[in-house]
């Protein structure tokens, strides 16, 4: 290690030369105080200090993240192969393509990120802080695998710039950053962000070369319910013309657009009956293999890192245990989530969407990776013990609800975390404010 | 009425190196110093000149603001040097010490005849005042407030404290009168903290005219601070006087024998102290005279005070005045890899509070420390860690930002009035942003001071 200290020791030698140099220091900082805590000592106030710094904290939330990581990449690779008719490959070679495909992803958004963060820290003189390690570990993960990675630089420096620099830096953002670079690619490019063509790598490809499964439609469940769902009312118009049109032109109809692709095994049900057809389809989305132990494992179209609850939940427990994320903030998101979809349980009436159970309802999408690794960000999450508690269910309550009732989206809670990091300070500050009235109250009483 | 108080927020900081209960009577030191940098925010305007000759008792600066505050020698002999920082601020008053203390004769005091006034005139001619703190500020009290209370605390729950009970042995009756007279001061109680579980020293146990309040629950439970809180909370507009338990007992027996006789036990303790005993001191002691042959010397740290909230010194620098221990560790000025030693160790021996090491679990019974910072300076990231070690009903976090952009406003909404900075050491100890919050915590007082007081 000797050895390593002297490189890094000449290198700030030679920067220290001139004044130029000077202002270059972050680059070789970062680095040094990433090999070695430094040597800085105590000056007043306590003498000692706690082991725990913003590096540990920031690297164990990425080591939380690597189950995510790698069952993504291989999930890819499995979707891929899939969907492929040409190709037939074994575990490891889709882990290999899928490794292929995301490291790109990771590699620009670390490359993008920390260009910014070095250029502010260069500007404005001060140490690189560790924020962005955490964000952009999590971008890639939250991207469907077909975005362009040009799309994903633009969406990394939208958000540094906008999203955290603009507000200070490291701790002082109030939108979750990674949330952030998803949201704005989501709103300026939205083919790239949603539909059924973006969730399987290559599929567009596939489709154009003929080389396509028969059967996979490229969406995600969620996709899939909701396309359901939401056309209902189509249906129901198209029951009261089913006697007047043939039989092959609704057919027809229902294969144009690739989400009703699942619809090919219950068209003959829909014909007899378009009531019937809601319940068939509920059955239907169960029936093709969106169950209970396929949320478990995860092994369907989605962003790279979100649809898998075992390796999300090895990541809460690895959070939990260390004390990084807030339990409170994750059981209160939990809470909020469910409270919401046993409601829409209630009112659910012929809607497949909402009729869904409320255990998968949590399962699928996006809401518990959500859950443990972006609503629980202390930075953009309310910061009193009981502000906490209100955070997060209102989260997850929103989560739910956007993600039901909205009419052009099958999710909604990367939409719902926004908004909460919105209300966060607006919560706290009527947790302290209770406090502030308290010690008022106490003034009148004695 | 006495109060049973519990600490649930907190921690008790386990390091090596506590002291063993057994004194030792320290020769007297060639040199003496008293330092006005020990009273924050006094401005000294000095009484004697370079040369003079002094006795115990003789003053030596008063406060400018303040005349009737009167600093005073501990020992007699000559004034030696004054030393002098940027802008010529005074740092220490040093005094040669005679080989025989020679003393202010002053006549014993009957603190039962006295009233406040004459209570008052007693403590200022005496030069005991100094003694006596407020809240909120944290500075020498105002001899024209009266308190609604005074707090003293019966036991010391910082890391490697001194044990209270072992430095009022034997001076129970110091100690009771130095209690008589604080009595006088206020219209409300005197109170005394004590541990709830084991015994106490009969000084604290014997004490009559306090409210004795148990206290059960990790550090910072031996603080004044939760203790005021808990028991007789600081509104706007309120005062609250503390006084050292150990300060008492010198308080009374000035008193009984009308001498300024500032002696006491100060414990020597740390990782690279060798001797760790008590010792009798004076007041003002050079260091030297209890770190020679008892400590380990080079790349250390002697610390007048606890490690949480006690000053720096040079190893012949002198003991402040307000302290009753030495702690003396090793320096953190090396490098570490972050591997082997630094930030990503697994870290089974590494003393932290936070679940991220399992030496929160399955760590030591006591550790190893140094004063290395263990990263860097930072924004506020990690939330809810200062509220799990701080036992107000306070938001620790806010009230620094509150300081940290000056809206006074704020400061006081969110309680600025009931805390000092040994409330936040705790909070700085754990910070994972590094924040040095006591510091922060003194700038927002001193800016009440200033503008609200």
């Amino acid at each position: 290690m000797k050895f390593l200290r002297k490189i890094l020791d000449n290198a700030h030698a030679k920067l220290n030369k001139s004044e130029k140099t000077k202002k270059l220091f972050p680059l070789v900082d970062s680095v040094d105080t990433l090999m070695f805590t430094p040597n800085h000592t105590t000056k007043g106030g306590a003498h000692i200090r706690d082991g725990i710094d913003l590096k540990r904290t920031m690297m164990f939330v990425i080591l939380a993240l690597i189950p995510c990581l790698l069952f993504g990449m291989y999930n890819v690779g499995l979707q891929h192969d899939l969907a492929n008719s040409t190709v037939e490959w074994s575990g490891v070679d889709q882990f290999l393509y899928g490794l292929m495909k995301v490291l790109p992803f990771i590699v620009v958004s670390y490359a993008a990120g920390l260009g910014v963060e070095f250029i502010f820290a260069i500007k404005n003189g001060h140490a690189v802080q560790e924020g962005y390690l955490v964000s952009g570990m999590l971008i890639p993960l939250i991207m469907p695998i077909d975005t362009p990675l040009w799309m994903v630089a633009v969406a990394v420096i939208f958000a540094v710039v906008i999203g955290k620099e603009v507000f200070g830096g490291t701790g002082m953002n109030i939108l979750n950053i990674a949330l952030t670079a998803r949201a704005f690619l989501f709103f300026a490019h939205p083919t790239s962000m949603s539909g059924n063509n973006v969730w399987i790598s290559g599929f567009k490809d596939l489709k154009e070369s003929g080389n396509l499964v028969d059967g996979v439609s490229g969406a995600t469940p969620l996709g899939d319910l909701a396309s359901f769902s939401q056309d209902q009312s189509a249906f129901d118009a198209l029951h009261e013309v089913t006697y007047t049109i043939p039989l092959d032109s609704l057919a027809s109809v229902a294969q144009n657009e690739p989400t009703f692709n699942m619809l090919d095994n219950v068209t003959d049900t829909i014909m007899v009956n378009g009531v019937e057809m809601v319940e068939t389809v509920k059955t239907g989305f169960i029936e093709s293999g969106h169950s209970f132990v396929e949320a478990m494992w995860g092994l369907y179209p989605g962003s790279i890192g979100e649809s898998s609850v075992f390796p999300i939940m090895l990541g809460a427990i690895f959070l939990l245990l260390t004390g990084i994320a807030s339990w409170r903030v994750m059981a209160s998101f939990f809470a909020g989530g469910l409270v919401m979809a046993l409601i829409l349980n209630q009112f659910a009436g012929e809607n497949a969407y909402m009729q869904l159970p409320a255990i998968h309802q949590l399962m699928y999408g996006g809401f518990l990776f959500g859950m443990v690794f972006m609503i629980t960000d202390p930075v953009t999450a309310a910061q009193t013990t009981k502000g906490k508690f209100f955070y997060g269910f209102l989260a997850g309550f929103l989560g739910i609800l956007i993600r039901v009732v909205n009419p052009a989206y099958p999710e909604g809670v990367m939409l719902a975390i926004l908004i909460a990091n919105v209300f966060a300070p607006l919560i706290d500050h009527m947790v302290i404010s209770t406090n502030i009235k308290r010690r008022l109250k106490r003034v009148k009483i004695a | 009425m006495s109060k049973s108080i519990k600490i649930r927020k907190g921690l008790d900081i386990r390091i090596k190196g506590d002291a063993e209960r057994s004194s030792i009577e320290a020769p007297l030191s060639s040199t003496y110093a008293i330092k006005p940098t020990d009273f924050h925010g006094l401005i000294p305007k000095l009484l004697k000149k370079v040369g003079d000759q002094v006795k115990a008792g003789t003053p030596i600066f008063q406060d400018k603001y303040r005349e009737h505050i009167k600093y005073v020698s501990p020992v007699s002999g000559k004034i030696q040097e004054v030393k002098r920082g940027a802008k010529r601020k005074i740092l220490e008053v040093i005094i040669e010490a005679d080989k025989e203390i020679s003393y202010e004769e002053g006549s014993p005091v009957d603190v039962a005849s006295l009233d406040r006034e004459t209570a008052k005139e007693a403590l200022l001619a005496s030069g005991l005042w100094p003694f006596i703190k407020m809240r909120p500020i944290d500075v020498v009290a105002n001899y024209t407030d009266t308190p609604k209370s005074i707090f003293v605390s019966g036991f010391d729950s910082s890391p490697l404290a001194p044990d209270y009970d072992y430095l009022l042995y034997t001076r129970d009756k110091e100690f009771q009168a130095g209690i008589d007279i604080l009595n006088k001061l206020t219209d409300g109680n005197v109170n005394l903290q004590l541990r709830a579980k084991g015994g106490a020293d009969a000084a604290f146990t014997q004490a009559k005219k306090v409210v004795a309040n148990k206290v059960s629950g990790p550090h910072p439970a031996g603080n004044v601070g939760p203790q005021i809180h808990q028991v007789d909370p600081i509104n706007k507009g309120e005062v609250v006087w503390t006084v050292n338990a150990q300060d008492v007992a010198i308080i009374g027996s000035c008193l009984l024998t009308g001498r300024y006789d500032a002696s006491k036990l100060l414990a020597l303790t740390g990782s690279e102290a060798t001797n760790r005993k008590y010792f009798k001191v004076i007041i003002g002691a050079n260091a030297s005279d209890v770190l020679n042959g008892n400590s380990n010397t080079g790349n250390v740290r002697y610390i007048s005070g606890n490690i949480l909230t006690g000053s720096q010194i040079e190893a012949d620098g002198y003991i402040g005045f307000y302290d009753s221990q030495i702690t003396v560790v090793p320096e953190g000025n090396a490098y570490k890899f972050f591997l082997t030693k630094g930030w990503l160790i697994p870290g089974f021996k590494k003393l932290s509070n936070n679940s991220a090491y399992p030496s929160k679990v399955l760590g030591p019974k006591k550790f190893d420390v140094d004063t290395n910072l263990n990263g860097e300076e930072r924004a506020f990231v990690v939330t809810g860690e200062y509220e799990k070690v701080f036992p107000f009903d306070i938001y620790p976090v806010h009230l620094i930002k509150s300081v940290m952009i000056n809206d006074i406003d704020s400061m006081e909404k969110l309680g600025i009035y009931e805390v000092a900075p040994e409330d936040f050491a705790l909070c700085e100890f754990v910070c994972t942003s590094k924040i040095n919050s006591q510091e922060i915590v003194r700038q927002g007082l001193d800016v009440i001071h200033k503008e609200c007081m």
